[in-house]
């Protein structure tokens, strides 16, 4: 097991050290992290401090792509729970009270989990494809953010709140913390249970699982809940970060991005096998990257280019394995040789 | 066996009813047909409530050329989809020829030459997403974000901010109206007509066209009976990119400038356009005019809501509620037309 | 038969073989086709049938051989390629386009046109043309899915006449079909062969082979096992060359056929005219306490259909189930695993074990489903359960953490075995266990099966070697075209008694 794990990790963490190592080499200060009044500061902290909703948003998509699905109203959901939060502290009488904003956050996530359910609930007792379900929300979900915050872009002063994205506790950023807890929670929710196995044996084989008694309904329901929650507490984290709800620009591609770090984590789009720690360092790829390319001098709105080369460097190099899964639709099956699997599944159904 | 033997007449029909006989021909288009009602419920509905300020030439033209860039993304969007593919591309592609075309033509690049590169720029996008699906078996959806993040830094990369066109040949397809009484059309509005109408053609009369629904329908039983479905299915991303290239164009002109940040999230309003007007997202059924009346009900919601003084962001909620709306209904129609088999 | 001697054949096949990896699917075949003729191709699953088809009709690349189609050599490596030699198939599962009209269907790619424009008037009169031709007379502009399969399998073979085939292949054509859909066929089937076509026909249903064909080539294991004129060849010679005979050590088990089964109490599972319109007729169906009750009967006999009625893995239309006596509501598997009732498919990759998991989830996996993914099984019992099945089982390679898509099928279906006994049932159906794995892992997996049941665990066995339905069952159940036909004392028969009663019970007339 262990091994297996290793060798799918090898490739992403190998990119992320190189990543890490040509920064290093180009500008030393990037490896530095100074101490200041007790807390970490450097390039390095910032990636893991910036990376908190992205982290949040990839590791509920995990979830969501073992099970075969895709989760696209994130970025939705990010927005609705900002939304929802600063209403809260923006209408109480006293935004830097820490109860406040306690509550707000509470009733941010709770909202996000009825989202998330409601994803769950299209696809898995309706059987709408995941990507179509996910559509409905992702389209209305920002307008129902818009109508929370009147049109407005929310901001407040509250110092509670602002501590979520800024604070620091025992030295380190309190959003890494966030994200910390959620890899520990995630990771002990799907390992100490049997939640992951059979999370991944009905992504690999609805129906072998179905017939050895798995509740699958009930199974991919919740992986759409956990994506929502975890979606939710990145919106939070997100308004945090710039005292605002922004309907419009939270969560922007958010989804995107969270699917790229599942893939270059080493998830396959096809469910099953999933790997969290793939999914951190993928995570942590893409916010390396990112401060790479602006460290570079280019502007962040031109970032889009590399990530589309990434894309198609990930999905071609996978592609011997996509292209056996789909040989059998390659116009000259009989010309390259199909693995076994095919052609035993091309027997079965002629 | 003898219990099973039913004497079924299986070979000959009786004189079926004319409604039968309709419905058995073209129970695809029912979702079209409901899209059509929605189009006429939110006329009466806007006539009536605003007291005949609603139906008027001014206002229906306006429909058409406020959105014919969408019109022309629908249109390509409509070939993508029929195959049971998806494009997230067109928006950023749209934004990515917009800027190039302003740019070009800034640079002192002339017509002639700044037009074809901005549509041959869309289809080599296009072309290229519809190799990674077809030749690396890579998901459309994936295949489609590539080139989604491409287009937008593309068009970053072109330029950062707006640049105002200046060239009176691509302000003269926009500021020329040709009026018949109280109706007008510009240039943008003929070829967005003009980009329906081709398609409407191949769609529905050539044999490229057929193969489209064919390979939508059932990819391996159309390559079992000898269709070429490599080349089509590269053939259909390869006319949304371009689309996408020719909505740019559209755009640029209609508003007088390239902007990178433009046409953000166009590519779901398109997908929810084509949706509305029928096409079923798994592929093989579905009419570009559906994607037409998908595309004025979007812009019929948006206007009423434009003269409601509503916020905007109830047009978001609607779309997605009439999305919703029209994937149930599609189930529906799939699911009883699979039990009936 | 002198007369056919004089027809050269349309398409000669010579030394076919092909390799999958690790399976040689095809070994050195020799099929021909003569004009004029229906020539049925028979064998059990995996025999290689559909595979020859494939090698002829340009979706599976030759390892070796030739293919000489009216005179000429062929390599064919897309579809088109065959169709454009004038080979046409028509699939059982109807590769056609629901979503598109009759007419359309039938002129795909061949339409009418008038410049680069398709002409729909000549093309549905066309269509109609060559439905006609079949004495089909539907409206070519209404939907193919508004038809039911036997018209949109009449539907196919216009298509294969636009086509002008010269060969015409019908994969299981009859399968979802109902008596007066077959007749209807077969005169469309026989007017083509009069007209010259040759017809490739291949059916489970022996009544329809016998009805229909001149001639019978009969493959065994990827190998030929000879041509027969129909005159020449009876039902149960038929039957046998089909099944073959295996000689296996396996006297030990055969005693397990004798045991004698107590029947006076409640069976453990009783179902009473279980059924599903066009899959299976009402059959009943009980098995007693440690007893083996095999099921035999050719492929889609209805023999697979019955027990996923059973286990609730299809709703059926009709019938009650009854474990220990007690009405029990059976409409998914997980119900039935909780009234103790476990089902191994026949397919074992499709259905049954989890390619990408490890040996030891697998084993787990149907424990796990009872217990609800709150509780994990702990560590330790994981460990344990694994070990004792993989030493009982003899899973190779023995170790837990090895992926299940990389073992051996007879090590897959161990793994598959040691799922369900980890589950503690008290009724084990088993369907096809045998399939496609080597001799050592089946004699494993029958001695299991004796043992098991010899301490009171009950057992339904499903397999097309009736050998070892004899070896194991003490009562064998009998199904052909879908219909249970009867029940038989395993000790009270012998293989060639078995085979004569699948073969011709209820046909009146014993050949």
């Amino acid at each position: 097991m262990n091994a297996i794990m290793k060798s799918r990790l090898v490739w992403p963490a190998s990119a992320l050290i190189l990543l890490i190592l040509v920064n290093t080499i180009a500008r030393p200060q990037f490896i530095k992290i100074t101490v200041r009044d007790g807390e970490l500061y450097g390039a390095l902290i910032d990636i893991l401090r910036n990376s908190a909703p992205l982290m949040l948003v990839a590791l509920g998509m995990t979830i969501v792509i073992a099970t075969r699905g895709i989760d696209l109203s994130v970025g939705a959901i990010m927005a609705v729970s900002g939304a929802v939060a600063l209403t809260i502290i923006d209408g109480s009488g006293d935004p830097g009270n820490l109860a406040t904003v306690l509550i707000a956050v509470v009733v941010a996530l709770l909202v996000s989990l009825v989202l998330g359910a409601w994803n769950g609930l299209l696809v898995s007792v309706f059987g709408i494809q995941p990507i179509i379900a996910t559509l409905v929300l992702m389209l209305a979900g920002r307008g129902v953010a818009l109508l929370i915050t009147g049109g407005f872009i929310t901001t407040v002063n509250s110092e509670p709140f602002s501590f979520i994205a800024t604070g620091y506790l025992v030295a380190l950023p309190f959003a890494f913390l966030i994200s910390i807890a959620a890899i520990v929670a995630i990771s002990v929710i799907e390992r100490r249970t049997a939640l992951g196995v059979l999370t991944e044996a009905v992504g690999i084989n609805p129906e072998a699982s179905r017939l050895a008694g798995v509740r699958s309904r009930g199974i991919i329901w919740s992986a759409y809940a956990v994506s929502g929650v975890l979606a939710g507490l990145a919106g939070v984290v997100y308004a945090s970060n710039i005292r605002a709800a922004d309907a419009n620009a939270a969560g922007l591609f958010i989804e995107l991005y969270a699917i790229l770090a599942v893939v270059l984590g080493g998830t396959s789009l096809n469910g099953g096998k999933f790997s969290l720690a793939g999914t951190v360092i993928g995570v942590l790829i893409i916010q390396t990257l990112e401060s790479t390319i602006l460290f570079l001098g280019v502007p962040s709105a031109q970032s889009p280019v590399f990530f589309a080369i990434v894309v198609v460097v990930v999905v071609v190099a996978q592609s011997s394995r996509l292209r056996s899964d789909l040989t059998k639709l390659f116009r000259r099956t009989g010309a390259a040789p199909a693995p076994a699997q095919d052609r035993e599944k091309a027997e079965v159904a002629s | 066996m003898t219990a099973t033997t039913l004497d079924r007449p299986v070979r000959t029909q009786e004189k079926p009813s004319m409604l039968k006989t309709f419905l058995s021909r073209n129970g695809s288009m029912m979702p079209t047909f409901a899209a059509i009602l929605i189009l006429i419920l939110l006329f009466a509905g806007a006539e009536a409530f605003l007291r005949g300020d609603f139906i008027t030439p001014r206002n229906i033209s306006a429909l058409l050329l406020d959105n014919a860039y969408l019109l022309v993304l629908a249109v390509g969007m409509t070939f993508v989809i029929l195959t049971g593919g998806i494009d997230l591309s067109v928006g950023s592609v749209m934004a990515f020829t917009g800027i190039l075309g302003a740019r070009m033509l800034a640079e002192g690049a002339p017509v002639a030459v700044t037009v074809p590169t901005m549509l041959l720029g869309g289809a080599a996008i296009g072309l290229l997403i519809g190799i990674l699906v077809q030749y690396f078996g890579v998901q459309p959806f994936i295949a489609s974000l590539a080139g989604l993040f491409l287009g937008r830094g593309l068009a970053y990369i072109v330029s950062l901010s707006s640049i105002k066109v200046e060239e009176p040949a691509i302000l003269w397809l926009q500021s020329t109206r040709m009026s018949f009484g109280g109706w007008y059309i510009t240039p943008t509005g003929i070829i967005a007509l003009s980009a329906v109408a081709i398609a409407a053609f191949v769609l529905h009369l050539t044999r490229f066209g057929r193969t489209i629904y064919a390979v939508g329908g059932n990819e391996q039983s159309a390559r079992l009976m000898g269709l070429k479905v490599g080349r089509v299915k590269i053939a259909a991303y390869t006319i949304s990119g371009f689309c996408a290239g020719l909505a740019g164009l559209i755009l640029t002109a209609y508003s007088g400038a390239g902007y990178p940040r433009n046409g953000i999230g166009t590519e779901l309003d398109a997908i929810a356009a084509v949706v509305i007007g029928g096409t079923l997202l798994i592929g093989g059924r579905g009419y570009v005019l559906g994607s037409m009346v998908g595309v004025f009900v979007y812009g019929t919601i948006k206007t009423i809501i434009s003269f409601m003084g509503a916020e905007q962001s109830w047009m978001q909620i609607i779309v997605g509620a009439l999305l919703l709306l029209f994937i149930v209904v599609q189930r529906a129609i799939v699911a009883r037309s699979d039990g009936r088999r | 038969m002198t007369e056919d001697n004089v027809v050269p054949p349309i398409v000669e096949m010579t030394g076919i073989t092909i390799r999958f990896p690790g399976v040689l699917a095809l070994d050195r075949v020799d099929f021909t086709l003569r004009p004029g003729e229906v020539h049925s191709l028979m064998g059990e699953n995996g025999a290689g049938k559909s595979t020859l088809i494939k090698a002829l009709t340009g979706v599976y690349a030759i390892d070796a051989g030739s293919i000489v189609v009216a005179g000429e050599r062929k390599t064919f490596s897309t579809a088109a390629d065959a169709q454009a030699a004038g080979i046409s198939t028509v699939y059982q599962e109807v590769n056609l386009c629901t979503n598109l009209t009759v007419g359309e269907n039938v002129m795909l790619g061949h339409e009418k046109r008038r410049g680069n424009a398709i002409d729909w008037k000549s093309t549905h009169r066309a269509a109609t043309e060559h439905m006609e031709g079949l004495g089909l007379t539907i409206d070519p502009r209404s939907m193919l899915s508004s038809h039911s399969i036997a018209i949109q399998q009449l539907v196919a073979i216009s298509r294969a006449m636009v086509l002008d085939a010269k060969v015409l292949i019908l994969d299981e054509p009859t399968s979802s079909l109902d008596r007066g859909e077959v007749e209807q066929l077969f005169g469309v089937i026989r007017g083509l062969r009069d007209k010259g076509v040759a017809i490739l026909f291949v059916s489970h249903f022996l009544d329809q082979v016998y009805e229909i064909s001149d001639r019978i080539t009969v493959l065994r294991n990827g190998a030929l096992v000879g041509e027969y004129p129909i005159a020449e060849l009876p039902r149960d010679a038929l039957v046998t060359k089909m099944i073959g005979h295996e000689l296996e050590d396996l006297a030990a088990i055969a005693s397990s056929s004798h045991r004698v089964i107590d029947r006076s109490g409640t069976p453990v599972v009783r179902a009473e005219a279980l059924g599903k319109r066009g899959v299976l007729e009402p059959a009943d169906l009980d098995v007693y306490e440690g007893e083996v009750v095999g099921i035999a009967g050719l492929l889609g006999s209805g023999r697979t259909e019955l027990v996923r009625l059973l286990y609730g893995a299809d709703r059926p239309d009709s019938g009650t189930i009854e474990v220990h006596g007690e009405h029990a509501k059976v409409h998914q598997p997980r119900h039935a695993i909780e009234k103790r009732i476990s089902f191994s498919s026949e397919n074992r990759r499709e259905e049954g074990v989890v390619a990408d998991l490890t040996v030891a989830e697998n084993i787990v996996l149907g424990m796990q489903a009872r217990l609800g993914w709150l509780r994990k099984v702990p560590k330790k019992d994981q460990d344990a359960v694994v070990q004792e099945y993989i030493e009982a089982l003899g899973v190779r390679p023995a170790n837990p953490n090895a992926l299940v898509g990389n073992l051996s099928g007879g090590n897959q279906q161990k793994v598959l075995l040691a799922r369900w006994l980890a589950t503690a049932p008290e009724l084990l159906v088993l369907d096809e266990p045998t399939r496609g794995i080597d001799v050592g892992a089946k004699a494993d997996i029958q001695r299991k099966v004796a043992e098991l049941s010899a301490q009171g665990l009950s057992v339904i066995f499903i397999s097309s070697e009736l050998e070892e339905v004899l070896r194991l069952a003490q009562r064998v159940v009998v199904l052909r075209d879908r219909r249970k036909i009867g029940e038989l004392d395993s000790s009270s028969t012998d293989l060639d008694g078995l085979i004569d009663y699948i073969a011709n019970a209820g046909e009146g007339s014993a050949a």
